[in-house]
């Protein structure tokens, strides 16, 4: 099992993108898709081979890296990190086969920056040592400004620019955490370190730790995105390119979740306990705020862009809920929203292909010549407003079920959101597909069947999870998750 | 086929009931418009039949000995408890996708299946000539699916599950013909207007979790009883937002503004999603969770009170409409405050088999309007129609019948079941004389906007000029005719349900010789009073003189009043100004997002500063030589003042 | 000989400056700038020598030799981009290359 191996599969799949693409055009699509699919076969086969358990964190690779920091090049595994990798190697996937007409230009390149930034996020979900962290969080940062800024849409250097700062600075914060850390290791031990379990064992003061906590929480709520820290979201959704917004909602978020999970609350329980309520709070508003400002967008991307601050509202307030249910809800909304969120961008990007237009005021009627683009946008608007059946129903469920335990109030007003949800999901689907026709019959075309595959594969997911989510969440009901809640439970007793 | 293999196969179908119709979907979604008009038809209602065949089977297995018949599928989720987190001391809740079937399931899948049969068989004809036919026997097969789930299912997320998938297919169904901008509008305001109830629901299912630790029904209504008595808070909570859910789906006050816009879909939708089965999904929803309900009395006041509210409102705007569907939308909403208003009187087995019975007779009502409509080319303003009683005998005997037993003159299904409820109204501890009255007079205005739809519609001088088309097809008239009998013959059935129900609601140990001696005679005379109150008030309506010689004024009355009442007294307008308005209006003042604004304000403080140091730069040498000299002099200034200050101390 | 005091010769090398300075930022031919600058240089050599018989040292005249052949230079340096610009813009208005502006 080695991860080293995804990593430098995918770059040295897409640097042979980059390559090949001067010599034989189109080859760079086909290399980059089979890349992808080979390393996700590969990833496939690897973990069913291992003999790991991975319920508990799986140190997989440890070398130095600086010696002279104590900085090493160290992975490791659980079963968070293989869902959220699984996930990433799925939309990356999804990716390519969008990507496939809509980018003319520089295409090699194009793949490059794409499969680089997949290394980095798998990079981000692996990693161990905090400062190899921090460098997969740059690494991962740098292909997708590109993607924004080079194959973006009107205003995209504007988006790419505001995007990179955004999280350039909240990432610079969580370096100031980071080497705080290492030097509080210094100073209890004797030594730097950086690495992840070393911090776990740690005795921190409490007075530092809510300050230590805040430079983390700030770093991944920005990435999350919460209110008021999403303002880089609507921007860097709507100008990317198609696979660019579906990188970003549906993994680049994840890595905010994820870090709030693996670092903030477990590195500090007790702060992020006495911090809970305002976290909580946070989702509360960006749930409703989300679902509000999602009703008042006229661009299509936008929309779905606000939709995914609401959704991932639902993830900050099952995480700061200490719960178990609350616990699997959020992981369940993790892999639900990247699913519907990508096929919604993915959506997005098919209409403006057909229209050239993002604007809800240009489309209506299309469902009369794109009858199956309909069925499938149908049920991607009712995945994102929590229709049963489909996966975001039990993700949501789960977390308010869960959160309520806590947050009773909160968690009341929080379902309100369901309702705003109704609202921006009906607004999406009808603008789009009902009402009077608004181009040319000739100019919509129903979905070829590299968009069929795309859609069918992200709904039969979505079915599937939604009908038997015990797939998912059986990972997730070992003890030692309920440890590391009960542990933070237990504080407060 | 040996005992034991009985019960297992009595599962297996219970377990596949659902499942035809959603195959059916299925194959038509995939196939679409390559199926012919007869394949797609076939397909749709042979898989009703299956369905419906199955209920009966399953249905007949129930006994005395079989209450319940239940059916394990899989497990959907399993909910972790924390340790000692309730009172019932285990540490998961399985949601299952189990089906449960005793009496109260058996009733209504018997009507979704049945009343479904005869309503899919009916849209086979009635649609045949749109060229989205096989869109819309999806629709009403998944339709049935989603019912199907919501009264089968074991727990209450299985039943929200159910809830949600009708409200999607009843915002499809509405919005079937989705190039109107009416029928969109119509459709999305369905979609919210009940997810405002289901919001309600799902909040009641999270409170039911933390208290209980269950969210399977069985165990709530057992864990429930076992742990509180009645007046409990938590049961008040939980029963209110379980209310909240009912009141949406099934268009009661102050959730109903939907139901008279969902006419805008197609006529078969009408009858048999808001007026047969989807809409009396709350009804099952506060019958099902009895056991909890009684546990709060002050709630079930609540519901009787809103179902008797909503019956009055109904009745009223019923009485004002100039279109033939929306006479019988509001007709549905004032029979529902019945069912309510029996169920919030603790007479659970009276709703529900007025619920059966409405099923019938709406569905009749519906469908033969859906038939007049068509032979009227799609005429549906009753000012505009006139005389049918010569032009279409067929349909006009269809739709009496139907308006009998929507009056509940003596004989007719309605006659037993309105009867049933307005007995026990009297002198149940959560209803009482108040609401009897207010029973009575709703009865009252049932047969006068009865008769005025009559009159109007099928009596007097013929308004529509052009020949009429009406429909031959045979499919059309058997499920009409098939309906009709159901309707008239409901009544048979009072026996057989109040049997089956037995099991599923607590009996009732009220002493009804209390009640004064002349309730039932007033209750059944109440009907006719209207229909005679109406034969003279309505007079210009059925006589030809009159209406041959002023045509002019068989237009809807303009007054305030009347308009307030067609309006369904004004409560649209009243949302409109209270929630749509607002929510808009937030949403357009802040559409450039005020988070946004202020993170930017940082960039547009940098852009400035960055402007007022880009016009030092001209690129004038000269201006940089005075520059530097003036500095340089400044500074021998600042520096000749400094050594002088401190010289001269 | 009078020794002249040390005060007028300052006097006189700032007069100078200053008409030079004022000569750089009012001119805008670029060949009286060259020339207010010769006159800016040659006041602070003014300067030099004063301070240098002041005090009696040699520095103050080693400097000014320094500054004159910093000035020829200069001037040489400033004459060919004078033709330069002469050539190239047909004028030596010093305002007009401001190409360097923000």
């Amino acid at each position: 099992m080695s991860i080293t191996l995804v990593m430098c599969g995918l770059l040295f799949g897409g640097a042979l993108a980059w390559l090949l693409e001067g010599i034989k055009p189109q080859s760079a699509r086909w290399v980059s898709l089979l890349t992808v699919l080979v390393i996700g076969v590969y990833f496939a086969i690897a973990l069913n081979s291992t003999a790991y358990d991975f319920s508990t964190l799986q140190l997989l690779v440890r070398v130095a890296w600086i010696p002279s920091f104590h900085i090493e090049y160290a992975l490791a595994l659980d079963y968070l990190s293989i869902v959220l990798i699984s996930l990433t190697l799925f939309l990356a996937l999804i990716c390519v086969l969008v990507s496939w007409q809509e980018i003319n230009d520089k295409v090699g390149f194009y793949y490059f920056n794409l499969l680089a930034s997949i290394a980095g996020i798998v990079g981000v979900f692996t990693a161990v040592d905090m400062f190899l962290f921090f460098f997969f969080w740059e690494v991962m940062l740098l292909p997708i400004t590109a993607l924004i800024a080079i194959w973006g849409h009107e205003d995209r250097h504007f988006a790419a620019i505001k995007f990179f700062i955004f999280t350039q600075v909240s990432s610079l914060i969580m370096l100031v955490a980071i080497i705080a850390m290492s030097f509080i290791h210094y100073q209890q031990t004797g030594q730097l370190s950086f690495l992840y379990q070393d911090w776990l064992i740690l005795d921190l003061p409490l007075s530092l730790t809510q300050y230590l906590m805040l430079g983390f929480f700030i770093a991944f709520a920005v990435k999350l995105p919460s209110v008021p820290v999403h303002s880089w979201l609507p921007d860097a959704h709507t100008q990317a390119p198609t696979a660019g917004s579906v990188l970003l909602a549906g993994v680049l978020l994840k890595t905010g979740a994820y870090g709030l999970i693996r670092f903030v609350l477990q590195l500090f329980p007790q702060a992020s306990l006495n911090f809970a309520p305002v976290a909580a709070t946070l989702g509360v508003v960006s749930i409703l705020y989300g679902a509000k400002m999602a009703f008042a967008q006229q661009d299509l991307k936008r929309l779905v862009a606000y939709s995914s601050i609401s959704h991932m509202g639902f993830v900050m307030l099952a995480l700061f809920s200490f719960n178990i249910i609350a616990y699997q809800g959020a992981i369940l909304t993790l892999v639900a929203h990247g699913l519907s969120s990508a096929a919604l961008f993915a959506l997005a990007g098919m209409i403006y292909s057909r229209i050239h237009s993002r604007d809800l005021n240009n489309m209506g009627g299309f469902w009369l010549n794109t009858p199956r683009m309909g069925g499938f946008a149908l049920a991607f608007c009712a995945a994102a407003f929590g229709l049963p059946g489909l996966a975001n129903f039990v993700a949501e469920f789960l977390s308010l079920l869960g959160a309520y335990q806590r947050y009773p109030i909160l968690t009341i007003i929080a379902a309100f959101g369901l309702i705003g949800s109704a609202i921006y999901g009906m607004v999406l689907f009808q603008s789009v597909f009902h009402g009077k026709r608004q181009v040319k019959p000739q100019a919509i075309n129903d979905l070829s069947a590299r968009e069929l595959l795309v859609f069918s594969s992200l709904l039969t997911l979505l079915i599937f999870i939604g009908l038997y989510p015990n797939s998912l969440l059986d990972f997730f009901q070992s003890e030692n998750i309920k440890l590391v809640l009960n542990n933070t439970a237990g504080v407060t007793k | 086929m040996t005992d034991n293999m009985l019960p297992l196969m009595t599962e297996t179908v219970l377990a596949f009931l659902p499942f035809y119709p959603l195959i059916s979907f299925v194959l038509l979604i995939l196939l679409g418009k390559r199926l012919s008009w007869r394949l797609a038809a076939s397909l749709s209602i042979a898989a009703m039949v299956l369905s419906a065949l199955s209920s009966l089977f399953v249905i007949s297995q129930l006994s005395v000995d079989i209450p319940v018949i239940t059916s394990h599928l899989w497990t959907w989720f399993t909910l972790s408890l924390a340790e000692g987190a309730n009172q019932t001391n285990q540490s998961a809740a399985s949601i299952n996708i189990n089906f449960y079937l005793d009496g109260l399931s058996a009733v209504m899948i018997s009507v979704v299946t049945g009343v479904g049969l005869l309503i899919h068989i009916f849209a086979a004809a009635y649609m045949k000539a749109d060229e989205n036919f096989s869109r819309f026997m999806a629709y009403m097969n998944l339709f049935i699916v989603a019912m199907l789930i919501l009264v089968l299912a074991d727990n209450l997320v299985l039943l929200y599950l159910g809830w949600e998938g009708v409200g999607l297919c009843s915002f499809l169904l509405i919005g079937f013909w989705y190039q109107e901008k009416a029928n969109v509008l119509a459709a999305r305001k369905a979609f919210i207007v009940t997810r405002i109830g289901d919001t309600a629901l799902a909040i009641g299912l999270f409170i039911l979790f933390k208290e209980l630790g269950q969210l399977t029904i069985v165990d709530i209504t057992q864990n429930a009883q076992l742990l509180w008595v009645a007046g409990d808070d938590k049961a008040y909570w939980i029963t209110l937002l379980l209310l909240g859910g009912a009141v949406g789906k099934s268009a009661q006050l102050p959730l109903q503004t939907w139901l008279p816009d969902a006419m805008a879909g197609p006529t078969p939708v009408s009858a048999l999603i808001h007026a047969a089965t989807m809409v009396t999904a709350g009804v099952y929803l506060i019958a099902r969770m009895n056991g909890l309900f009684l546990l709060a009395p002050e709630v079930m006041n609540y519901v009787a009170w809103l179902g008797a509210a909503t019956l009055l409102l109904a009745g009223i705007a019923a009485l004002a409409q100039s279109d033939i569907k929306r006479v019988l939308a509001y007709s549905t909403m004032s029979q529902i405050g019945y069912m309510m208003l029996s169920l919030g009187a603790g007479a659970f087995s009276a709703g529900v088999f007025h619920l059966m019975t409405h099923a019938f007779f709406k569905a009749l009502l519906f469908l033969t309007a859906g038939a007049i409509i068509v032979a009227l080319h799609h005429q549906q303003s009753l000012f505009k129609m006139g005389g049918l009683l010569k032009r279409l005998p067929f349909e006009t005997a269809l739709f009496a019948v139907g308006l009998v037993c929507l009056m509940a003159l003596p004989g007719s299904s309605g006659f037993f079941s309105k009867e049933a409820i307005i007995a026990q109204l009297w002198s149940s501890d959560t209803a009482g004389p108040l609401l009897w009255y207010c029973a009575i007079f709703g009865a009252l205005l049932t047969s006068i906007y009865s008769c005025r739809l009559f009159f109007l519609a099928f009596m007097g001088e013929s308004r529509f000029e052009q020949n009429l088309q009406p429909s031959s097809s045979k499919l059309l008239k058997f499920s009409l005719i098939a309906l009709a009998v159901l309707s008239l013959i409901g009544g048979v059935f009072a026996n057989i349900i109040e049997m089956s129900l037995a099991e599923v609601f607590p009996l009732d140990t009220r002493i009804v010789e209390s009640d004064p001696y002349w309730l039932h005679s007033v209750a059944i005379a109440t009907p006719f009073v209207g229909i005679i109150f109406s034969w003279f008030y309505f007079a210009s309506y059925r006589s030809k003189e009159s209406a041959a010689s002023n045509k002019n004024t068989f237009i809807a009355s303009s007054s305030g009043i009347a308009t307030f009442c067609r309006q369904g007294l004004a409560f649209d307008s009243f949302y409109h100004w209270l929630l749509v308005k607002p929510y808009c209006y937030l949403a357009q003042l802040n559409r450039r997002d005020v988070f946004d604004q202020l993170l930017m304000l940082n960039a547009w403080y940098v852009g400035l500063c960055h402007d007022v140091l880009k016009s030092s730069q001209t690129g004038k040498l000269r201006w940089y030589a005075a520059a530097i000299g003036l500095a340089t002099f400044l500074l021998l200034l600042v520096l000749s003042v400094d050594v002088i200050s401190t010289e001269a101390s | 000989m009078i020794a002249i005091p040390l005060s007028h010769i300052l006097i006189l090398a700032s007069t100078l400056f200053v008409i030079g300075f004022v000569g750089v930022i009012t001119r805008k031919n670029t060949l009286f700038i060259l020339m207010s600058l010769e006159v800016m240089l040659n006041a602070v050599g003014v300067a030099f020598i004063g301070a240098g018989s002041a005090w009696q040292q040699a520095d103050g005249q080693v400097m000014f030799i320094l500054i004159l052949t910093l000035a020829a230079a200069e001037v040489a340096l400033g004459l060919a981009l004078l033709i330069q610009m002469q050539r190239r813009f047909k004028s030596l208005d010093i305002d007009l290359l401001s190409k360097l502006k923000g």
